[in-house]
């Protein structure tokens, strides 16, 4: 498979097996070993790179992204930060000014890491090096070197212009905004390198073993003919499947160049989010109206995970403890589906049938998900060990019906008096908790008709286990888990009636 | 000085433009051959019968060897000769290498490791520290037993007592780069070695071992880890070992780095322990005896476990006078991976045991558990001739943009000042000497005016009263606030271990070529000798060549290890340059008439006399007269005696302080927690370089806090490490880190007679993330009148258990 891209400013063109890893490649093929191999699975953030397309520029880890994945693109990797005169980035500067450094080996890719946050003006440094680790340095340093940074120019060779499309000027995106790849423009068209799967070219992914539709109207026919194929959204998953489970993958369809599956659409009460959008995107997009959901998101992977995986993806691997499907099963969110010309919607809690088992016929695949926004007094919470980069032990989503005595507008600490409202009606969803994301059915029932008080929340809690047999693993025992979720319900209640339940508002 | 500038590390120009080459960076030649393990995952068992002719017939498959096809019995153990490469007939661990794979590249290597098929016959393994006492599986003929004073009497005659018990996790390295090596093949046999390891003459030594080839015909050759923090001290081993055996019988190069989830499940970690203590103690909290049993759990091979468990017991006594005291050291042999050496060397494991009697003893009592570790402190030095804690003014060394940073300073927290220089007389004897538990005079301990330091910097006493009323408000979230120490010594338990050497040549154009037996890890190590170097020859350290360190250059050499680099390295090294300097001395004050000791190397010029010129200039007169301007330079740490066998001595040169005061908050629904604040203020002597010493005590810091919070290794019933990846495994990321971090210096000299006074720096600040833990346990303390006696690591999940506890 022929995938043409620029390459620190230089125009580029790989051929490669699908699913060769731009980390692989930039290392072995390219003899670029400032790019560092740390764990291989996208956690340590040591092969941060720079890809910039239409959209803007982000960090990606390159050790889950295949070639085909970034057609068209324009890739910075950390020999590309300095000058072409040599002239070091600002944030390499500061690194060295402040003692950022130590062994080294993390290094690079949080300098890339930083310059990325520094080309889109970003100040919020945790979150930025959410995706990096370092063992040496406490981190402490790193910090004060991007925040020395801050002030100090762009330097113009950051600039990238995607090979697909019109160099940009002014450069820098919105501050705290960075885009998926492929959002909302068509970059295929400028890349015919690659195959485009129009009926009259035959099938191109039997050929070369990677396929890159345009559109969903080319996905649909193509995958009806190939149900077997593999389908990769942002590979944050997939990825793993070759560098860790050594998979060969057969067909696959990458699909990041469908632009129609990378949109957001307003729709009444609600978002409608193409399936390829990206994690990155709908934080943003919830920012608003689901603050609780976005701040969730937040904790979901790492700037480079979030950047990649898409929502579509979190949500047709089925996984029991993927943070997406809790929050829409509370919300209530509509899922689409499309197998050939026909289009399905799903109740989105209707779709997880039993573990590793979805509601998706053969050939059909997840066009994206409707999200109910008004709705104030939604929470979702996820408990993992670490805040940031973690898998949940639970996550916990909920959304009362209050009414009576104010409703949801008019909550009160409940230690200055006055009648509590009533929970009309309650949805409640767990994820790992079980085989599946799902509801928790003996909970909502134990809330329904009852007031909104800390002892009802109680006793709501005190039926999880009737709704949930948890597993014990590396994350949690089952006896956390059910402790861990009845924790959550009394949050609920507390967060609700204006108590600090965030450990991570409060500071010293 | 130029010994003591806060000058950045010397290869951060090439860490932050990428341009720093680590084992895997290097070019191959186009015939390299790339190795991976087969590994058992079943912990216990025989082997019956092993099928790897599917590997053999996979793409790019040259060969795959299992133990029969190796030339000779392997061994890649340090010491013990426990540690055949392959397995031999029964595996001993979830891990462990049964066959190894020869292939043309690094993935058809990886992915016919796969396709071996071994089936075993399964045995029970002993996993647990229950299972090992029960079968007496151990390392030793039975539990090392040390003792001061009657223990048992002392306890029973206390007014008060306490027992109980703390169950410590391991820890995992996660070192960024993984373990890797390099072999190419020597003519007359031999190899020649890259490694990312702490110990390069041990891979030389195993190397040469399984070439059958004296150790002259290998060298080994190492620029720099990308991270070892000890877990590649021995752990290198086996790679370089595989390397070295293909490389010699194909002729070609090999090369074998660890995948990240084949190094997290093969190599060793940090021993967890369990700590069982019983203590006897009056009013005022002063322990008037103490008996402690550690079970450490070793894992299937000896490896370093007998000095870990040693150094745990070494640190049993952390801070604290104990008048009697009897300690206990199991050390069980368990079917799980070798657990080996990691900062601290167990030290952390002994350390936490007795702050945890502190912290206990400090609830039983409702006293302040600052107070109780002070009335238990050795006592400080005697200093004479200065003043107390004149310190100098604050001189500022970073920068402070608000929260999330916190502040570097270096003297700012002053102490008595510059008081042991050589020209003061040493202290005067204490009335009553005060010993450790294993019999070493304390003479230079400074806890207890650092103390009062840090407590009154870090407004310890208002924030904890302050800590309480919001408590007191707060429903849902508790904060915690902890004070603890670390007195730490300084010196390799194993005493000949305490000799480094170093080769220095100056050319005739004045340029210096330094190396030195340690490695470096990140550390700054090079950078600080050659600091040392660049002081005695009063040149810019610029001027000063660093390479990789080389079994070829400096033969002999110990482990980077011990936090000793730089106190061993930086002597040697020092040793090497005064002699050059002498020599260059002698020969200018021949050709000027005047006397070697007028002769002055400083500021980048050689004085004598009146007259002065560049040391470049010096440099080449010497070598137009004939002086032979490269000297090897040798030092062994003096004063050490040491009989591990019945715990008397003196084993340590000198000691190294600390101490930290950190707050935390809980939220006590679901246990999750976070760090607040951490001031910290560190005793590095007198400091070689402030800005790398703040970098060790930073990050030591967050790494120890990472040990006693979310870094959780999970095993299955099966003997199987669930947590292999950092998808599971949790060091700290940068939002965990202390949201205020203030790091402080002491400004004191070493009263030991160190390289420019300075003291060790890599292991000390490990566990003042003690402090963090302990924080934790305050804060669950404040749910309820119990005592949480919260275990590690305090996961989310130890917390919310704590939280119960301290409820009741």
């Amino acid at each position: 498979m022929k995938v043409r891209f620029s390459l620190n400013g230089e125009p580029c063109e790989a051929e490669a097996p699908p699913t060769r890893t731009l980390l692989d490649w930039l290392r072995e093929t390219r003899g670029l070993t400032g790019t560092k191999e740390g764990c291989n699975e996208g956690d340590c953030g040591a092969c941060t790179v720079m890809v910039t397309d239409e959209s803007g520029a982000r960090a990606l880890n390159a050790c889950i992204l295949f070639l085909p994945q970034i057609e068209g693109a324009a890739i910075r990797t950390v020999e590309g930060l300095s000058g072409p005169d040599g002239q070091m980035h600002p944030v390499q500067r500061e690194m060295i000014t402040h003692h950022g450094s130590q062994c080294g080996f993390c290094t690079p890719g949080i300098a890339v890491s930083l310059a990325v946050a520094h080309l889109n003006g970003r100040r919020d440094h945790d979150a930025v090096l959410s995706g990096n680790l370092c063992r040496c340095t406490g981190y402490a340093p790193i910090v004060r070197a991007a925040e020395a940074a801050e002030e100090a120019e762009v330097p113009d060779w950051m600039r990238d212009a995607p090979v697909g499309g019109e160099a940009r000027h002014g450069g820098a995106t919105e501050p705290g905004r960075e885009g998926g790849i492929g959002r909302g423009t068509d970059w295929g068209e400028a890349a015919p390198a690659l195959g485009t799967g129009a009926s009259d070219e035959g099938d191109p992914g039997e050929a070369s073993g990677g396929y890159r539709p345009r559109s969903a109207d080319e996905l649909a026919g193509w995958y009806l003919r190939h149900p077997d194929a593999v389908l990769v959204g942002g590979a944050t998953d997939v990825g793993l499947w070759v560098t860790k489970g050594l998979r060969d993958l057969g067909t696959v369809a990458f699909l990041n160049g469908c632009a129609d599956l990378a949109r957001i659409e307003e729709v009444p009460g609600g978002l409608r989010f193409g399936a390829g959008v990206t994690m990155t995107r709908v934080m943003e997009a919830l920012a608003a109206p689901l603050p609780s959901y976005a701040a969730m998101i937040a904790r979901y992977g790492s700037v480079q995970v979030r950047n990649a995986a898409t929502i579509g993806g979190n949500i047709a691997n089925g996984s029991p403890i993927g943070d997406n499907p809790p929050a829409l099963i509370a919300l209530g969110a509509t899922l689409h589906l499309r197998r050939g010309d026909e289009m399905r919607d799903l109740a989105i809690e209707d779709f997880f049938l039993d573990y590793g088992r979805q509601d998706r016929r053969e050939g059909e695949f997840v066009t994206g998900v409707t999200v109910p926004v008004e709705a104030p007094t939604f929470r979702v919470w996820k408990i993992s060990k670490r805040f940031d980069q973690d898998i949940s032990a639970v996550c916990g989503a909920f959304l009362l019906d209050l009414r009576g005595a104010g409703g949801a507008d008019n909550l009160r600490d409940p230690r200055e008096g006055g009648d509590p409202p009533l929970i009309a009606g309650a949805r409640v969803a767990f994820g790992g908790m079980a085989g599946v994301p799902k509801r928790a059915a003996a909970v909502e029932a134990a809330l329904a008709g009852q007031p909104f008080t800390r002892a009802t929340m109680a006793a709501a809690a005190a039926r999880l286990g009737e709704d949930f047999t948890p597993m014990s693993d590396m994350r949690a025992s089952a006896a956390y888990r059910l402790e861990a979720a009845a924790g959550l319900l009394t949050r609920y209640h507390a967060d609700l009636t204006g108590a600090e339940t965030d450990v991570r508002r409060i500071t010293a | 000085m130029t010994a003591l500038k806060p000058l950045p590390h010397d290869s951060a120009p090439l860490h932050v433009t990428g341009r720093a080459p680590y084992v895997d960076d290097i070019p191959l030649p186009a015939n390299a051959l790339h190795l991976a393990f087969g590994l058992s995952p079943v912990a216990k068992g025989r082997i019956a019968t092993i099928d790897i002719a599917a590997a053999r017939a996979a793409p790019g498959v040259v060969a795959v060897w299992t133990a029969e096809d190796l030339p000779r019995r392997i061994d890649v153990s340090p010491g013990a000769h426990d540690e055949p490469l392959l397995a031999e007939g029964e595996v001993h661990y979830a891990g462990q290498a049964v066959f190894l794979v020869i292939a043309e590249s690094h993935l058809a290597a990886r992915k016919a490791a796969r396709l071996g098929k071994v089936e075993y016959e399964e045995g029970t393994p002993i996993l647990s520290v229950e299972e090992a006492l029960a079968a007496n599986s151990r390392f030793e003929d039975g539990p090392r037993i040390w003792q001061k004073g009657e223990a048992a009497a002392a306890i029973a005659a206390a007014p008060h007592r306490l027992s109980g018990s703390i169950e410590i996790g391991g820890q995992e390295h996660f070192y960024l780069e993984g373990q890797a090596a390099l072999a190419h093949p020597e003519e007359g046999g031999g190899a020649r070695v890259t490694c990312s390891t702490q110990h390069p003459t041990e891979i030389q030594h195993k190397v040469a071992d399984a070439l059958a080839v004296p150790m002259a015909q290998v060298r080994v050759e190492t620029r720099r880890m990308g991270g070892g923090f000890g877990g590649k001290e021995s752990q290198g081993n086996a790679l370089a070992v595989a390397c070295a055996l293909v490389a010699n019988a194909f002729g070609r190069p090999a090369k074998m780095r660890y995948d990240r989830d084949d190094d997290m499940v093969i190599t060793g970690k940090r021993h967890d322990f369990r700590v069982d203590y019983e203590v006897g103690f009056d009013e005022a909290g002063r322990v008037r005896g103490i008996d402690f049993t550690h079970y450490a759990r070793c894992g299937w091979s000896m490896d370093l476990s007998l000095p870990v468990a040693d150094r745990a017991m070494l640190h049993a006594d952390n801070a604290y006078h104990l008048p009697a005291v009897r300690i206990t050291s199991h050390r069980l042999r368990t079917n799980t991976c070798s657990a080996t050496a990691f900062r601290g060397f167990g030290g952390p494991q002994g350390v936490l045991g007795i702050e945890r009697v502190m912290d206990g003893i400090a609830h039983a009592l409702d006293m302040d558990p600052v107070e109780v570790r002070r009335v238990n402190y050795y006592a400080d030095a005697r200093l004479p001739g200065a003043p107390p804690e004149a310190g100098r003014s604050p001189e500022y060394l970073g920068q402070d943009k608000g929260a999330g940073t916190g502040q570097r300073f270096a003297g700012a927290l002053a102490g008595a000042g510059k008081r042991f220089g050589a020209d003061h007389s040493p202290p005067a004897p204490m009335a009553e000497a005060q010993t450790t538990p294993y019999g070493m005079e304390v003479t230079d301990f400074l806890l207890n005016a650092m103390t009062r330091r840090l407590l009154e910097s870090s407004d310890y006493a208002a924030r904890r009263a302050a800590i309480a009323d919001w408590n007191a408000e707060s429903d849902v979230l508790k904060r915690g606030i902890a004070f603890s120490p670390v007195k730490f010594g300084i010196s390799f338990t194993l005493t000949h271990l305490n000799q480094a050497g170093a080769l220095v040549h100056v050319y005739q154009d004045g340029s210096i070529h330094l190396n030195h037996g340690g490695t470096e890890m990140g550390q700054g190590l090079n950078q600080k000798v050659a600091q040392v170097a660049a002081t005695v020859f009063g040149v810019d350290p610029a001027q000063v060549r660093i390479t990789a360190t080389d079994t070829g250059k400096v033969p002999n050499t110990s482990a980077t290890a011990a936090s000793s680099g730089s106190d061993l390295n930086g002597m040697a090294a020092k040793a090497a340059c005064e002699t050059i300097r002498d020599r260059m001395a002698d020969c200018l004050a021949g050709l000027h008439q005047a006397k070697p000791s007028d002769v002055v190397f400083e500021g980048g010029a050689v004085r004598i006399g009146g007259e002065s010129l560049t040391f470049n200039r010096a440099a080449t007169l010497a070598y137009e007269n004939r002086v032979s301007l490269s000297a090897t330079g040798y030092y062994r740490t003096p004063d050490l005696s040491w009989d591990r066998i019945a715990g008397r001595g003196r084993p340590f040169y000198y000691f190294a302080h600390g101490c930290a005061v950190t707050e935390v908050a809980i939220d006590t629904l679901t246990g999750e927690n976070r760090i607040l604040r951490t001031d910290i203020l560190h005793d590095v002597g007198a400091s070689l370089n402030p800005a790398l010493d703040i970098g060790q005590i930073e990050g030591g810091y967050v790494q120890g806090a990472g040990w006693l919070t979310t870094e959780e290794l999970v095993w299955d019933d099966r003997g199987r490490l669930r947590t292999h990846a950092p998808s599971t495994y949790k060091i700290p990321a940068c939002s965990d880190r202390p949201g205020i971090f203030n790091v402080a210096l002491w400004d004191g000299e070493n009263a030991a007679d160190t390289v420019y006074r300075s003291k060790a720096v890599g292991e000390p600040p490990f566990m003042l993330g003690i402090s963090a833990f302990l924080a934790l346990g305050d804060a669950c303390a404040a749910c309820g009148p119990h005592y949480p006696a919260l275990d590690a690591p305090a996961t989310a999940e130890r917390v919310l258990a704590a939280v119960k506890r301290a409820r009741g």
